[in-house]
């Protein structure tokens, strides 16, 4: 009887988890819909001017005929292509210098003062440098998805290498560990988490420093397509190119956040 | 010459705008097999002492020779466990017993084979393969026993192992360390805050005092107590006489340092 009456409460937890959960999507939907709904009818009652603000009617038609004839694939790729290897190098750059930092005592006190003014620094102003430096391409809007993260993730992994309790050392060192034994053993596997919280941050920044490298480049990619569409007046293709860019962003974020969970579970 | 012999050590720490003495011309020598504690108030350098046994640190002035060798050129593994037991929470039990060997580079099939037998001898065979999240206080810190133990250390520097226990597993490890260490014949300092806790497993207690850091007397534990298992010790007749004699050096140093202000 007890047996029953435990698992009855437990089925009508469970109901009530589910219903809650159907009445946030339903909201979420209804939100989504009175959006797009709105928008339209201003648009056509000229609410709003439709050249400028154009119509969800009129956005998904571009976008259908553009995937059709597949002219914007290309340039969906490009920045994909770009934002993924922006990431990549950011933080696997920024782990890199982290790790320098942490091997020379000596070495970060005199890096300190230049990090600080790095990261201070608004990394899409450099853009303009950096096209003078590494031509009007791939190679400058690839490193501005990277310099934008590269310096936060170290000082944060850095710090992260820092807060390591010393004990784990100590207990190394009792067995003559080197400095390198005591990093590969302790220092580096008790910071993945704070690493793989960087992760996260960094797809979003990557997306910051390819888009403007786009506009600044002004050849190929989602950025391109916004700045294009701007000079000639196209603003359905400005509005395409931001939902294109709202969608992947969130496909890529949710990727970086299964990631993150497969690593956690793997790493501890 | 002893086995372990420190000869006039001191050591300051230092910091940008003062510096502490933490200990101050300590003068002492262990023999081989014998097991001594360090009781003393906190801030007295126990800790200190250990790592530099340990060579996790260098001593500021005087020597540390471990068989008429100096500590620092020594390869001799020392067991260092401490207060907690720092298990590496991301291996598991048998990754975290191994990591000496590994460091060492003696990992093999038949160190493997060693600590599972070793993990056996204090009841932990069954969760070799657990994370040390999934243990008890207690069985966490066996494993960090056996961790010490695998690389056959020539001595065994414990920095109040059980502290962090309550107190029923603190008496059931107390014999199990004190059964390992016998059988394997290891010299031993430990260092407590437990008066009780050094008389059941020591055979020489030398009581420190603080500001700074040195030795002020030496105690001998009698014969028929060092041959009893820690537990039995705290009930034997003598134990309470030796409690109280070394009660009252320490309560006298406690006043004697609150008349004469620490200067530092
Ligand atoms: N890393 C450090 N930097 C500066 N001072 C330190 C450091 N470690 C210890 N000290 C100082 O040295 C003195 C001795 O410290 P130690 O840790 O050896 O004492 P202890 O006897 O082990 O104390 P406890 O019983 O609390 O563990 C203390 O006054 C302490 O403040
Ligand atoms: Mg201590």
């Amino acid at each position: 009887m007890k047996q029953k009456s435990d698992h009855h409460l437990f089925v009508a937890y469970k109901r009530q988890l589910s219903h809650e959960k159907k009445v946030v999507l339903l909201w979420q939907f209804s939100i989504l819909i009175l959006f797009i709904g709105l928008w339209e009818i201003a648009s056509r009652f000229y609410w709003i001017d439709p050249l400028l603000f154009s119509s969800p009617s009129r956005i998904i038609q571009l976008l259908i005929q553009k995937l059709t004839d597949g002219s914007i694939i290309t340039h969906v790729e490009f920045t994909l292509f770009e934002t993924i290897l922006g990431f990549i190098i950011g933080t696997a750059g920024g782990i890199i210098i982290a790790t320098l930092l942490w091997s020379s005592r000596r070495f970060s006190n005199v890096m300190d003062p230049y990090l600080v003014i790095m990261n201070a620094m608004p990394k899409v102003a450099l853009g303009p440098i950096i096209i003078v430096a590494l031509g009007p391409g791939l190679v400058s809007i690839i490193t501005m998805g990277a310099i934008i993260s590269v310096i936060i993730t170290s000082l944060v992994v850095y710090s992260a290498f820092n807060e390591v309790d010393p004990n784990y050392e100590k207990v190394l060192k009792s067995f003559g560990a080197s400095r390198w034994q005591c990093f590969k053993e302790a220092i580096f596997p008790a910071t993945i988490p704070a690493i793989i919280s960087t992760f996260k941050v960094n797809v979003g920044l990557s997306w910051v420093g390819v888009i403007v490298g786009e506009f600044l480049v002004s050849k190929q990619g989602l950025g391109y397509l916004i700045i294009y569409g701007f000079q000639v007046f196209d603003f359905s293709l400005v509005m395409a190119s931001l939902v294109l860019i709202a969608i992947f962003a969130a496909i890529m974020y949710k990727v970086v956040e299964k990631i993150e969970a497969w690593l956690i579970k793997h790493s501890t | 010459m002893s086995f372990l012999t420190l000869d006039h050590v001191s050591h300051h720490y230092f910091s940008k705008d003062s510096y502490t003495k933490a200990i101050d011309d300590i003068s002492l020598s262990i023999e081989e097999g014998e097991f001594v504690s360090l009781l003393g108030p906190s801030g007295c350098g126990k800790s200190t002492i250990l790592s530099i046994i340990a060579g996790i640190m260098k001593q500021t002035a005087g020597k540390v020779l471990l068989q008429d060798q100096l500590i620092t050129d020594s390869k001799i593994p020392i067991g260092y466990m401490l207060q907690q037991d720092y298990l590496f929470p991301w291996k598991t039990i048998l990754n975290n017993v191994l990591l000496g060997p590994k460091i060492y580079d003696t990992n093999s099939e038949e160190t493997k084979t060693r600590a599972l037998e070793l993990l056996d001898e204090v009841g932990l065979h069954d969760v070799a393969n657990q994370h040390p999240g999934a243990l008890s206080g207690g069985m966490r810190q066996r494993a960090a026993l056996v961790r010490t133990l695998i690389n056959d250390p020539k001595i065994m520097l414990l920095d109040e192992p059980f502290s962090a226990l309550d107190y029923q597993t603190k008496l059931r490890l107390e014999d199990l360390v004190s059964l390992q260490i016998k059988t394997y014949h290891k010299t031993t300092i430990l260092v407590t805050h437990d008066i009780g806790e050094a008389i059941a497993m020591s055979d020489r207690i030398f009581i420190m005092h603080a500001n700074p850091g040195s030795i002020d007397k030496v105690f001998e534990v009698p014969i028929e107590l060092r041959n009893e298992t820690p537990f039995l010790v705290r009930r034997h007749p003598k134990y309470q006489i030796i409690f109280d004699k070394v009660w009252d050096v320490l309560s006298k140093k406690e006043t004697d340092s609150k008349v004469v202000p620490p200067t530092s």
